[in-house]
């Protein structure tokens, strides 16, 4: 049941809250570069599956298939590592440490992953540059705005050369003018570096910076232009 | 769009001819019809009826005669009121989409299904819209955004509608 | 012309409503505070419950600290109660025999380390007066017992013990009887007793006499000791005080939104810090209380006391119950100075401008110079404790001040290093006040332990006295006056043959005196006479040949004029008289004329012997009045409670024996209450100090949950998280110690000094450096649960 190709692919995923179940059968692909958007209604359980499809959490039933590995096959040690090598994140508010200055949270990836400090440090100012936040290098995320902090996780995110970006609601709290730019930046970097991004929004227009969108609704996701 | 009012304005920062006049109105608002020269010159003539415009020479380099017009006092007073009157606000009370939800409701047809192929399609349109404006200048920006805008805004009433279904159809079919 | 101008209309005036009175208004932003404090919805109840516990431990500690007085007082007043009217010790002055009267032989001994108090008893006629705590006069062979002896004895791991005390339990000692709920004590009958072995004769109990004075020394470390564990107390009510400050300054920027003033704001700050600390008192009384309870069954370092006796001095107390509100209210409204609280946010200051070092100085630098200026003492004038405690305060409270500053100047230097490390540096470099405010009760605490410490050091020369004592040829000691017929031969033999003893050196000592009648101005010539085996004998002096009948006149060395003293009485070919002046007729013998004058040594005990030493072929000791049997023991310690072996057989031997472990030095009780009191305290503080700073780790996590979640979903291992909490509580720590280490050592060469005394031993502080280690370890260790709790994915979920 994986479609051709695909990077990260997931198949029946169930997942109960309680007694609420979030997840409910929901199925989902992504292919190499391509950007994909989840949307739905509010508590339809898109954030549970973008948790899911990037290890954050395990389903209670399903499988998720990443590059040919099956993830709820993989112990937590092993999914933090695939996390830090392979998946970058951008979240809607309160993601960046505030107490580093923003390179040192663009180069916190790099660094977990074991990259020296200067090297790590080089390359974040490189991802800084291209989203136009360089100069924002020695500032505390607390003294920079919010479409700049985003811009600032978006380089965060890349800087890991990540092969798939989960991105939840990541223009939620900015301006539509703001909000554009972030996507504009964010599909464009990932575009021309090749990398997969996973976007949970439930806003048409952030939507519409991806290749393709999925609708989740009940549970259970379902992909119209391929099923048409 | 009134194309009389439109080309008027066009008119005030100088006298044109009327293949001037098409190729910036294309080039200014036309990306998506561009304007038939015919209708320029239909245009032309009934402004230059009303008095809106006027002759201001004659060329003809070998070829065709072609006119050059000028806007006159009465077409400048006349662009100021239509760019002071507010356009009227259109309610799309009866709109194809609604018809359409309520007759699939009423044959017990899948109005989800239909709603879902709608949102797909707005959504499509949207991605091409999106990719054009990332493409284009501020002008193309501004115009694939109002009509983002208005995609959005029944994608919306398309989401809320998909919600209210069931009691649609409750007061629709009982 | 509008109604307000007519004065002509009062009645249809309406009330413009008059802003209230400066004292209301007072009074009503601290009522809202109050109320904001106590109905502030769940959030609200949590940060006033965690400041209302952090200030009542505080003030249970200060109670407790409050009562130490009563409870020295009461304890001595027991001691007192039940201790032998001191007249009794002179021979002169004796009780005499009545119906009422007592003989009794104190039978203390030591059992694996602890002391078990005792007494054997024997009643003269029919009305025995009885010992406090005591219903009946336990009959020979019965005794009666304090519950913590009963139930030492009832342990099935201590035959030992029940074949020394070898009596019928009848009876249990009551709390008037005891100085402390586990003191271990027993009251035996016994039917031979008399005032010839070693009996005193007694007709009531009580001793009237104040108590010996605490020496000057003795008091600076009274002194010292309160400074040191009151501070951080103040400094954790403090802290404390604090918990919670950042949710509160939100909300009252909330409040300033609606419309309050910034005056306002402070007041209802002020208010809800009051309500913190009062409701704190109350918690601190009951913890107080409920603690009292089981303060009986605590026993610390053999410390405990009597629920009864933890009464509070009420002055302390009036002085906690008005200084802790107070504290808490000066200090909410101090620590509001450095934020700007406005309606759409709060603000800090003073940031850009960096903590001053100059006025920080100060304080530890005035100390010193109080100091100085107070002076040295010789260690026997009375020296002034308050100019000590002032200058020892001012030094601390200064270490404390100055920890801040440095804490900001070390940390801003920080630079890269490992992720957590790095994660770490840069969260103290933005806020390192709270770090630093906990931290500082450890900087007090340890320097001034440290201080102390050296101090103790310093003293050793008067409190440890070096006994000269030499183990390694014996390590016990008993000394008996039951010397009767072959009492001391037998002693000896009965010794020999206890498990693990090696070798005994026993002899027989008693007096020698020269005949004769003197004036009451004239001294007459005396000295000591030993009787004992060759063998005995050559332990005690430097004698070459030896045979069984031989005598010595033993002089000691390089003592010229001691020497001529012995002479004196040892006449060779002369006679001494023997037991004189001991009420039994004294014995005469003649000092052998061929006896040989050797040079005496030093015994086990450290006491060079000299005098006359007679073989028991030359004087049969079984007829010597007065005298003391003294074997010196020498075991072999690898043989499993072999003390409690020997001991049982000199108590055997005689149940009123003297019995001395040899050690190179002994220790002088006051001088151990004081260090124990140090010790006891110094752990509580650092519990507590462990605790505010994992409060306020705790609430520092619980704000950063979203935070921790992001960064596990980046992937972020729990390890690196674990180590920048450690590394976050650590640099404080350590920066803390050092100051401690530092300040300490200065204190303590000043205080060294200050008595006339050169620093021992300058590296006393290990033990307090580990303390703060394994407090950085117990606050690391404690917050990771909650740390690994908090790094869910659920954290994510919270949108």
């Amino acid at each position: 049941m994986i479609p051709e190709g695909s990077l990260l692919a997931a198949h029946d995923l169930r997942k109960t809250y309680g007694s609420t179940p979030a997840l409910d059968g929901a199925s989902f692909s992504v292919h190499p570069g391509e950007v994909v958007a989840v949307m739905g209604p509010s508590g339809s359980g898109k954030s549970t599956l973008l948790h899911c499809l990037a290890g954050i959490i395990t389903p209670d039933s399903g499988t998720i298939t990443y590059a040919g590995r099956e993830l709820s096959a993989m112990s937590d040690a092993e999914r933090s590592a695939l996390r830090r090598s392979d998946f970058g994140f951008v979240f809607q508010f309160g993601q960046l440490v505030p107490e580093l200055t923003c390179v040192e949270n663009v180069a916190l990836p790099l660094r977990l992953n074991g990259v020296k400090r200067r090297a790590a440090e080089r390359t974040a100012l490189e991802w800084m540059e291209r989203l136009e936040v360089d100069d924002l290098g020695a500032k505390r995320p607390g003294e920079v705005s919010g479409g700049q902090g985003q811009r600032v996780a978006v380089a965060r995110a890349l800087a890991g050369s990540p092969k798939v970006i989960f991105a939840d609601e990541p223009t939620g709290a900015l301006d539509s003018l703001n909000g554009e730019r972030v996507m504009e930046l964010l599909t464009e970097a990932a575009r021309s570096a090749n990398v997969a991004v996973v976007l949970v929004t439930h806003e048409a227009r952030v939507a519409a910076y991806s290749d393709r969108d999925v609708t989740v609704r009940d549970g259970r996701a379902r992909d119209l232009e391929h099923s048409v | 769009m009134s194309i009389g009012h439109t080309l008027l304005g066009l008119l005030e920062s100088g006298p044109r001819h009327g293949y001037d006049l098409k190729r910036t109105f294309d080039e200014k608002f036309g990306q998506d019809r561009p304007l038939h020269y015919g209708q320029v010159y239909s245009t032309m003539s009934r402004l230059l009826k009303n008095g809106l415009v006027e002759v201001d020479g004659v060329e003809s380099e070998g070829g065709p005669e072609r006119k050059r017009y000028a806007i006159t006092d009465a077409g400048i007073t006349d662009v100021s009121q239509w760019l002071a009157q507010p356009e009227k606000p259109e309610p799309y009370l009866q709109s194809t989409l609604y018809t359409k939800v309520v007759l699939a409701l009423l044959t017990d047809r899948s109005a989800a299904d239909l709603l879902d192929t709608q949102r797909s399609a707005h959504l499509r349109m949207m991605r091409i819209l999106t990719d054009r404006k990332r493409k284009g200048d501020l002008a193309d920006q501004l115009i694939c955004d109002h009509a983002l805008f208005h995609l959005e805004a029944d994608l919306r009433w398309l989401e809320l509608t998909a919600a209210r279904l069931d009691q649609l159809a409750k007061v629709v079919a009982p | 012309m509008t109604l307000l101008d007519s004065p002509t209309a009062p009645a249809a005036a309406p009330e413009s409503p008059k802003p209230p009175s400066r004292g209301a208004a007072v009074l009503r932003d601290l009522g809202l505070g109050v109320r904001f404090a106590a109905a502030g919805g769940r959030e609200g109840w949590i940060r006033t419950l965690l400041t209302a516990v952090g200030v009542g431990l505080g003030v249970a500690l200060l109670l407790l600290a409050s009562s130490v007085p009563h409870l020295l007082d009461e304890r001595n007043a027991r001691e007192q109660a039940r201790s032998e009217p001191r007249i009794s010790d002179s021979p002169d002055a004796r009780a005499a025999k009545s119906d009422s009267s007592v003989v009794r032989i104190n039978a203390t001994s030591e059992y694996r380390d602890r002391t078990v108090a005792g007494y054997l008893m024997r009643a003269d006629g029919s009305a025995p007066v009885r010992p406090p705590g005591v219903d009946r006069f336990p009959a020979a062979d019965t005794m009666v017992v304090s519950p913590a002896l009963k139930e030492l004895l009832a342990d099935p791991g201590n035959e030992l013990l029940r074949e020394r005390l070898p009596y019928e339990i009848t009876g249990t000692i009551g709390d008037s009887g005891l100085r402390s709920p586990n003191e271990l004590l027993y009251y035996a009958g016994s039917d031979t007793l008399t005032p010839a072995k070693g009996g005193h004769r007694i007709d009531g109990y009580g001793d009237s006499r104040e108590g010996d004075p605490l020496p000057p020394l003795l008091i600076v470390l009274v002194v010292m000791v309160c400074v040191v564990l009151l501070v951080p107390v103040a400094i954790f009510i403090a802290t404390a005080v604090r918990f919670g400050g950042d949710r509160r300054d939100r909300r009252l920027a909330a409040l300033r939104l609606v419309g309050a003033d910034i005056r306002t704001t402070r007041r209802i700050a002020a208010g809800e810090a009051m309500f913190g600390a009062l409701l704190g008192l109350l918690i601190g009384l009951a913890f107080f209380l409920v603690g009292r309870l089981f303060v009986g069954s605590v026993e610390i370092w053999d410390v405990s006391a009597f629920p009864a006796d933890l009464v509070p001095d009420p002055r302390l107390a009036l002085l906690i119950v008005v200084a802790v509100p107070l504290t808490a209210v000066l200090v909410t409204l101090v620590a509001m100075r450095s934020v700007v609280i406005e309606p759409l946010g709060v603000v800090r200051r003073g940031r850009e401008r960096g903590r001053r070092l100059w006025w920080r100085l100060l304080m530890p630098a005035a100390g010193l110079a109080v100091l100085a200026v107070t002076g040295r003492t010789n260690g026997y004038e009375p020296v002034n404790p308050f100019a000590i405690a002032s200058g020892a305060v001012l030094v601390l409270v200064g270490l404390a001040l100055l920890l801040p500053w440095l804490v900001e100047a070390c940390v801003n230097r920080l630079r890269g290093g490992p992720v957590p490390w790095q994660l770490a540096t840069r969260r103290l470099q933005l806020s390192s006040g709270a770090a630093s405010r906990a931290v500082s009760g450890v900087t007090v605490a340890v320097a001034g332990a440290i201080a102390l410490q050296m101090l103790f050091a310093a003293m050793n020369a008067d409190f440890h006295q070096v006994t000269g004592q030499d183990p390694s040829r014996a390590q016990f000691a008993a000394y008996s006056e039951d010397v009767t017929g072959e009492a001391a031969t037998s002693a000896i033999e009965q010794f020999r043959a206890t498990r693990g003893v090696e070798v005994v050196i026993g002899s027989v000592e008693a007096y020698a005196t020269k005949p004769g009648t003197y004036t009451d101005d004239e001294l007459q010539p005396t000295t000591s006479l030993t009787v004992g085996t060759c063998a005995t004998l050559r332990e005690l002096a430097r004698i070459d040949r030896c045979e069984d009948g031989d005598a010595f006149v033993v002089h000691p060395p390089d003592n010229k004029e001691q020497a001529g003293w012995v002479d004196r009485t040892a006449r060779k070919g002369k006679t001494v008289l023997i037991g004189e002046g001991m009420g039994a007729k004294p014995f005469r013998w003649t000092l052998p004329a061929d006896t040989e004058t050797v040079l005496g040594r030093k015994d086990p005990m450290g006491e060079t012997h000299f005098g006359i030493m007679a073989t028991t072929g030359a004087l049969d000791a079984g007829k010597l009045p007065g005298a003391t049997i003294v074997a010196q023991i020498r075991v072999d310690e690898s043989v499993p409670d072999v003390a409690e072996h020997v001991r049982n057989t000199a108590i055997g031997i005689d149940p009123g024996v003297r019995f001395v472990e040899l050690n190179s030095v002994a220790r002088d009780r006051q001088y151990d209450s004081v260090q124990t009191g140090l010790q006891v305290g110094a752990t509580v503080v650092l519990l507590l100090i462990a605790a505010s700073m994992l409060v306020s780790q705790l609430e520092q996590l619980r704000e950063r949950r979203r935070l921790l979640s992001v960064l596990v979903a980046f992937g972020t291992r729990r390890a690196t998280l674990g180590w920048s909490v450690l590394w976050q509580t650590a640099v404080p720590v350590v920066l803390g110690l050092a100051v401690a280490v530092a300040g300490g050592l200065g204190l303590g060469a000043t205080l060294a000094w200050m008595i006339s005394k050169s620093v021992a031993d300058w590296w006393l502080f290990w033990p307090m450096v580990g303390a703060g280690g394994a407090l950085i370890a117990l606050v690391t260790l404690a917050s990771l649960p909650p740390l690994w709790r908090l790094m869910r994915p659920e954290g994510l979920r919270t949108e």
